[in-house]
């Protein structure tokens, strides 16, 4: 029988076919994930284990000596150990072995499998998963191996594809937008107009990009000065903005004004006075703020909600099409691991022809000296090195050989052949 | 032995130009990383060509018209180098070497014997006027790199279509900041090479000034629209859309006035 020590699997239960009542069931928090990981590790059927358990997700990562049983404990062990039974949980668990649990990590790291593709935070949640894991001695080289790489392909499928870089919240696409006219945010200014709570939102990440001046106008005054207070602004009287409109360079309305309140000469004026420096304008207000022949002026972006929620929506479809180029990059990802991986089915064989043949070099040899008894032990040394290169000599490229075929398709053919040939499984 | 360098470079500008493409459309940075290396290799190969040829002429290369267009091409790549070095704009390339693979191909062609000036009559003062336009020239090539650049992203900001360009190209303020900056040099580069081309005309016995239609007329058009660029950012803050297009021109009046010379 071929070795089985290097079979990698993975069970669990996601976002995508599991409802969140069941997966609360089966989350493991960071207490119960330790005592977790230190049972597993401890049962002999598990060699290395990862336990990954997100919102979205909770995955087994494991080397085990045998698949199938070992996808039955762990499965199990989920359910045991969350005191449910496992009949009716049975349809939701998904479960993969060796290059198909390899790609699910790789998806899974780099945010293919997520909820809103291409989110960041997976990462570091796995990043989290497997320090844990290493920090206990629940894993070893295979897992070692193939969580480092996870992080690696994640982090080119981030630096290659545009997965990540479109903003698929209203804020962060407004934020976008503003760094694509301003590139950086640190030297301009923010003007809210009405305090709506999606300004305020826009505003804070605006602030968290860099903007340090801040203005507030309001209709009533104190709650000009409270928002500005929270975002460290300064507020202005309602009937003044129209005034000090040229000293923003990004200006969010969201006043409940039934009509506009923004005209195309005072934005005219606005860009006279600020010598046409551009002017970003978010009009979040329905019904709007902003005329929108504003945005006939040079120099002048307005956005209202719609444009940008048709910039999120289509920016949604961009990461979904950027996802099966990061797809590519995954496959020949998951083919190079592979290779690796596979070569650790054919270390054992390596070793057991090599002991084999060992063996049988010193049967012959003792053999053969004690019918040589006047030969010298200088000389008999001599035999003994001249036998084990040979046997060396004769085995280097089987070795060699072997190592590369068990990298493609047919490997285990060749690891069979090889255990048949030398009797190793008798 | 230049005829290889110079090929070498052209070719090099080709993949580079390619690779620049590649990098736009599918972002790999291997591939740009390999365009830097092909640009950077173009660069050393036709140093050579140009350091060859005038030690086989035993003046520098701004002689024929085959020499100026070499030279031209040369210091955009530097220009190019610089401007890279100091904005990391790794898309300009897609926008810049193209240039300078057609203006190297088209030298190509170009008389590599005939001096545009009979060699007799080249004074310090020729020279200078030569080498400083050039100079200028190859600036205006970043800037209209620079406002080709600007109009596409505007276009994608104002029209609200955000396409792959978008999220490729650089913010407004960055591509504006540039062609401002490159205009801001090579406009006094220009300028200044006005000069010492009159104080030649004058040794030659020609007019200080002429208002030949074909040639003088072309170049004081260039003048004047980069002069507007300028002088209205400074003054009246022109920016944006208008120095973007005001870049384009000035670059589109520049090759006219170069092929109604060389004609």
């Amino acid at each position: 029988m071929i070795s089985n020590e290097a079979n990698l699997v993975l069970v669990g239960v996601n976002h995508k076919a599991t409802p969140v009542e069941i997966r609360e069931k089966l989350a493991f928090n960071q207490v119960k994930l330790e005592a977790s990981l230190e049972h597993l590790v401890s049962c002999p059927e598990i060699t290395e284990n990862i336990i990954l358990s997100t919102c979205n997700r909770v995955e087994i990562y494991a080397r085990v000596d045998n698949t199938d049983l070992g996808i039955q404990l762990l499965k199990d062990f989920i359910c045991d150990y969350h005191g449910l039974t496992r009949g009716s949980l049975d349809q939701y668990f998904y479960s993969y072995q060796d290059d198909q649990a390899i790609e699910h990590l790789f998806r899974v790291s780099a945010s293919l499998d997520s909820m809103i593709l291409g989110e960041a935070q997976i990462l570091g949640q796995v990043k989290d998963a497997y320090s844990t894991a290493r920090a206990l001695s629940s894993t070893g080289l295979v897992l070692n191996q193939l969580f480092e790489k996870a992080f690696n392909v994640a982090k080119k499928v981030r630096e290659e594809t545009g997965i990540s870089e479109r903003g698929v919240s209203i804020s962060s696409a407004a934020v976008e937008l503003a760094k694509k006219i301003f590139e950086d945010l640190e030297n301009h200014s923010v003007m809210l107009v009405g305090t709506g709570e999606m300004a305020e939102l826009a505003a804070k990440h605006l602030i968290s990009y860099g903007v340090k001046t801040v203005y507030v106008a309001s209709r009533t005054y104190e709650r000009a000065a409270s928002l500005a207070e929270t975002l460290n602004g300064c507020a202005l009287d309602f009937d003044a903005f129209k005034e000090e409109l040229y000293r923003a360079d990004i200006v969010i309305t969201s006043t409940s004004a039934p009509k506009f309140i923004i005209s195309k000469e005072m934005i005219e004026q606005a860009i006279h006075k600020r010598k046409n420096k551009p002017i970003f304008l978010i009009d979040i207000a329905v019904p709007r703020d902003i005329a929108p022949e504003v945005n006939d002026l040079e120099n002048v972006y307005l956005y209202d909600i719609d444009d940008l929620q048709n910039v999120v929506n289509a920016n949604m479809e961009e990461r979904q099409k950027e996802a099966e180029n990061a797809m590519e990059i995954i496959k020949e990802e998951v083919t190079k691991f592979n290779n690796w991986f596979s070569t650790l089915d054919a270390v054992p064989t390596i070793v057991e022809m090599r002991n084999r043949a060992e063996e049988m070099r010193k049967i012959e040899v003792d053999k053969t000296l004690k019918t040589l008894s006047h030969i010298s032990d200088d000389d008999q040394q001599a035999i003994h090195q001249l036998t084990q290169s040979l046997v060396n000599k004769i085995l280097h490229k089987p070795t060699i050989n072997l190592k590369k075929k068990t990298q493609s398709q047919d490997g285990h053919v060749y690891l069979k052949a090889i255990r048949h040939l030398f009797h190793l499984d008798d | 032995m230049d005829k290889i360098s110079f090929n070498l470079s052209l070719f090099s500008y080709l993949m580079a130009s390619l690779g620049y493409f590649v990098y736009l459309a599918y972002r790999r940075p291997m591939v740009s990383t390999f365009a830097g290396w092909m640009v950077a290799f173009g660069l050393v190969c036709q140093t050579v060509t140009i350091g060859i040829r005038s030690s086989q002429t035993g003046h520098g290369p701004y002689t024929t018209s085959f020499e100026v267009a070499l030279f031209l091409a040369w210091l955009m790549v530097v220009v190019y180098f610089l401007t890279e070095w100091k904005y990391k704009i790794k898309d300009l390339g897609a926008f810049v070497i193209p240039l300078v693979f057609v203006v190297l191909l088209f030298s190509a062609f170009l008389s590599k014997e005939t001096a545009l000036v009979p060699e007799s009559e080249v004074r310090f003062w020729l020279t200078m006027h030569r080498t400083l336009s050039i100079m200028g020239y190859a600036a205006f090539s970043i800037a209209f790199a620079a406002g080709i650049m600007y109009l596409i992203q505007e276009h994608q900001v104002k029209s609200k279509k955000l396409g792959m360009m978008y999220f490729r190209m650089p913010s407004l303020e960055v591509l504006d900041d540039l062609n401002f900056k490159v205009i801001m040099i090579g406009f006094p580069l220009f300028t200044l090479g006005f000069m010492p081309g009159s104080i030649w005309n004058t040794q030659m016995d020609l007019p200080f000034f002429s208002w030949d239609l074909t040639r003088t007329l072309p170049l004081v058009a260039t003048w004047l629209i980069y002069c507007l660029v300028f002088f209205g950012r400074m003054i009246v803050g022109m920016r944006g859309k208008k120095a973007a297009q005001g870049a384009i021109l000035g670059f589109i009046t520049v090759i006219g006035t170069y092929f109604l010379h060389i004609i």
